[in-house]
């Protein structure tokens, strides 16, 4: 056995029975019943070493076949299929917790199925579960094939997208069951937190690991943003989860972190969650994925430069703009407004640079609607990069602040940007690491397209009404100067833009559903690709 | 030769470019969180504000279990329409021993920063138990399985030692007490001198109905009931904060 397979061996070994033991001793259900889940996959993970330490009897898988590396695709195919199924589990729980805001009847009086425990669900499900999933997809994938270098380690890239999907499974369960540190977007516990910090850990090292073989001598853009992403997203997870346990055998904690302060914490964390994640990650997915797609160079390497640094740098300063007139001190949030108008520039630097790669291949939009897909999904990146700047000034704010525009706001990035994107990535990525030619049925691309395009524009346009509704509502006056409408009135006026938008989300479900089946029949069915090795590395265009 | 060829060492040298990025990524967030701590105008000097009976931080834990926090806020502005909607605009001070903050983000109902004392104890039984029986407009979940969860006492203790650790101005009496001030919060024919000095303006009362048992209900409730009743804002002085 290797030292890396004798490592992760051992340190399964003991994790599973330290579970064993967590398990035995825990003062609430929950954390026994998630101890004893841990015991159970440890305990697999090590029956998996050891059966693959068995199989490959001494073998080792070379680096290079023929002169050409051998890429890694196992852990690239694993991801890619489950953010598709994750994908749909996520947007079948928006669209009912959307019903739920129309139809209350549908919270059916239980805990699990109320809205307050299945929106934490629908949110880190599309978030974390298939987002996070096709970034470490997308991510290995590129580095491996920019780099010319196969991922590093045998057990190393598996335990990377196993073990972020137990932390999907430990956080949504949770939830379910009621375990949630009840700051957005972080809810998971203290002990779901550590074992995200040991697999984001492993993932910067296998990430590292194969820029360091690498056979190019430069770093490919697409890699800056993945670095940054993964080095961004530990250090907020960090400062955003310090958190005191109230007992080792139990789930409660309480975060160190009060008041004032958590609010800032929280929201350096929440903006940048979406500044870093949805962002940073998903544009090294646009570097790679459009300019190939496209068959032409980025449009401007030195564009790319200043989009890098510009991008990082600012996104943190963000936050406070979820802030504005709470009693978090002024200069904070005028500080974060001001750093968010000047967000708008660097945002747009980068869809210019995706947009402007089309240049000569304008035509294919006509004939390719997965590229189709990834020119709208930058341009919907554009459009909620904008508004974005225009909300956190903080007149545009005291309006839309607590109302449904800020939840138009998102999913016009969340469904348009980082949807399409992911789907142009998946629609590239599972043809080419399932060995086809290319996705089994264009047709069903251009149908998925058409019906969640029509579901997005449903969906934000109902809550761009609603949401500057009833801001106009809460702060409307009669003649006589008292206030116009009860707050019951306000949610009463919301009834049929809650219906659009849940239309709007069920069509985008139905989009995604159709996509699962091409895929499928694309790894079924599809015609084999040609033993060709594709295309070099990329090069930017001077 | 331009000052872009020089990034070639970002481009050629992965731990060079991991450091860049380190550096550009922290600067923000210090300047933004740390001066929190120590500037002194961040948290106003308000009278009145104490941290939760054991029997509210349980009723905070519910609420927080229950994810009230992402359709209710808990931070009012100082807007015209919102001072008089819910109350005076909330302060620092108000939240500074809430571990986390429950300011929230999303109004799909109501502000509950004031709420405390808005509404009788009853109310607060028939609309958890069933919301449309009061509001018919409104879309809130019903909570009617709160009444028949028995409220978790056993640990509280630990709870308020954990709390004191970060911070929270619970006191050495306060822990030791924690189990029978819990019990005696529900129970109005207790004995509550004790409580009641080592917590102020603390209502005492079978919230929801029910003297057999403490359940979660009656602690959501009691939670619900302090909220925003700490401040005396006919004597609160908005300028004594000013430098």
């Amino acid at each position: 056995m290797s030292l890396e397979e004798t490592g992760f061996a051992v340190f399964l070994g003991l994790l599973s029975l330290l579970c064993v033991v967590l398990a035995g001793k825990a003062v609430d259900p929950v954390f026994g019943f998630h101890a004893a889940l841990g015991a159970a996959a440890s305990a697999g993970g090590l029956f998996l070493i050891v059966r693959a330490y068995i199989d490959r009897a001494g073998a080792v898988a070379p680096q290079e076949i023929d002169g050409r590396p051998n890429y890694n695709y196992g852990p690239v195919r694993f991801a890619a299929v489950i953010a598709m199924f994750w994908g749909i589990a996520g947007f079948l729980a928006g669209l009912y917790i959307a019903l739920e805001l129309a139809f209350p009847q549908l919270n059916l009086g239980l805990p699990w199925t109320s809205f307050g425990r299945l929106r934490p669900l629908h949110t880190s499900a599309v978030i974390f579960a298939f987002g996070g999933n096709v970034l470490i997809a997308t991510s290995l994938y590129v580095v491996q094939r920019t780099c010319r270098a196969r991922l590093p380690g045998v057990v190393l890239p598996w335990f990377v997208v196993l073990g972020y999907n137990m932390f999907i499974v430990l956080a949504a369960t949770g939830y379910l069951l009621g375990v949630t540190e009840g700051k957005e977007y972080a809810e998971p516990e203290w002990y779901v937190d550590l074992w995200l910090t040991v697999v984001w850990v492993c993932y910067l090292f296998l990430f590292l690991g194969t820029l360091w073989k690498r056979k190019e001598p430069h770093i490919y853009v697409a890699n800056w943003f993945t670095l940054a992403f993964i080095v961004t997203i530990a250090m907020l997870h960090l400062g955003n989860n310090a958190t005191i346990p109230v007992s080792f055998f139990g789930s409660k904690s309480y975060i160190y972190w009060s008041g004032v302060q958590d609010a800032m914490v929280q929201w350096w964390y929440g903006h940048n969650a979406v500044g870093f994640f949805l962002t940073a990650g998903f544009l090294a997915i646009m570097y790679y994925f459009v300019p190939k797609r496209a068959n032409r160079p980025v449009y401007s390497y030195r564009l790319s430069i200043v989009h890098f640094w510009a991008l990082i740098f600012i996104y943190i300063w963000a936050g406070p703009h979820h802030l504005h007139y709470t009693a978090l001190p002024e200069w904070a949030s005028t500080l974060g407004m001001t750093f968010s108008i000047m967000l708008w520039m660097p945002s747009w630097g980068g869809m210019i640079n995706g947009l402007m790669t089309l240049s000569g291949a304008w035509d294919k939009l006509r004939t390719d609607p997965v590229l189709r897909m990834l020119v709208v999904s930058v341009a919907f990146y554009g459009m909620s990069t904008f508004e974005g700047p225009l909300m956190s000034i903080k007149a545009v704010n005291s309006l839309s602040h607590y109302t449904d525009w800020t939840i138009g706001h998102v999913h016009s990035g969340a469904l348009g940007w980082v949807g399409y994107v992911s789907f142009g990535a998946l629609y590239c990525l599972i043809p080419w690491v399932f060995g086809k030619k290319d996705i089994y049925s264009l047709k069903l691309v251009d149908w998925h397209f058409w019906i969640s395009t029509l579901g997005i524009v449903l969906y934000i346009s109902a809550m761009w009404v609603s949401g500057i509704m009833q801001g106009l509502m809460w702060r409307a006056y009669t003649s006589l100067g008292f206030l116009q409408y009860s707050f019951v009135e306000t949610v009463e006026a919301m009834h049929p833009y809650y219906v659009i938008r849940a239309l709007g989300g069920f069509l985008f479900l139905c989009g995604a559903i159709i996509m699962a089946v091409n895929l499928y029949l694309t790894i079924r069915r599809g015609e084999p690709a040609d033993q060709q090795a594709p295309n070099a590395a990329l090069a930017a265009a001077e | 030769m331009s000052l872009f060829e020089k990034h070639a060492v970002f481009e050629k040298n992965s731990i060079v470019l991991l450091l860049g990025i380190l550096i550009a990524v922290a600067i923000g967030g210090l300047v933004e969180i740390v001066p929190l701590f120590y500037l002194k105008g961040t948290i106003e000097t308000a009278d009145g504000v104490r941290p939760a009976t054991p029997l509210e931080l349980a009723g905070r834990n519910v609420y927080i279990r229950e994810g009230c926090y992402l359709c209710h806020s808990q931070m009012i502005r100082p807007m015209r329409d919102e001072i008089e909607r819910y109350g005076h605009f909330s302060l620092a001070a108000e939240s500074q021993y809430d571990h986390p903050f429950q300011w929230g983000s999303k109004r799909t109902g109501p502000d509950l920063a004031r709420v405390g004392g808005k509404y009788s104890d009853a109310w607060h039984v028939a609309h958890l138990t069933d919301p449309r029986s009061v509001v018919p407009a409104s879309v809130m979940p019903t909570y009617a399985f709160l009444k028949e969860a028995p409220v978790r006492s056993v640990d509280i203790a630990d709870h308020l030692k954990v709390l004191k650790l970060e911070g929270v101005p619970y006191t050495d009496e306060d822990i030791a007490n924690a189990g029978a001030d819990m019990a005696a919060q529900a129970d109005p024919n207790a004995d509550v001198k004790g409580l009641t000095s080592r917590y102020p303006k603390t209502t005492v009362a079978d919230f929801d109905g029910n003297p057999a048992k403490v359940s979660e209900m009656d602690a959501l409730i009691a939670y619900l009931q302090s909220l925003g009743t700490f401040v005396d804002f006919s004597t609160y002085d908005d300028k004594a904060n000013l430098r």
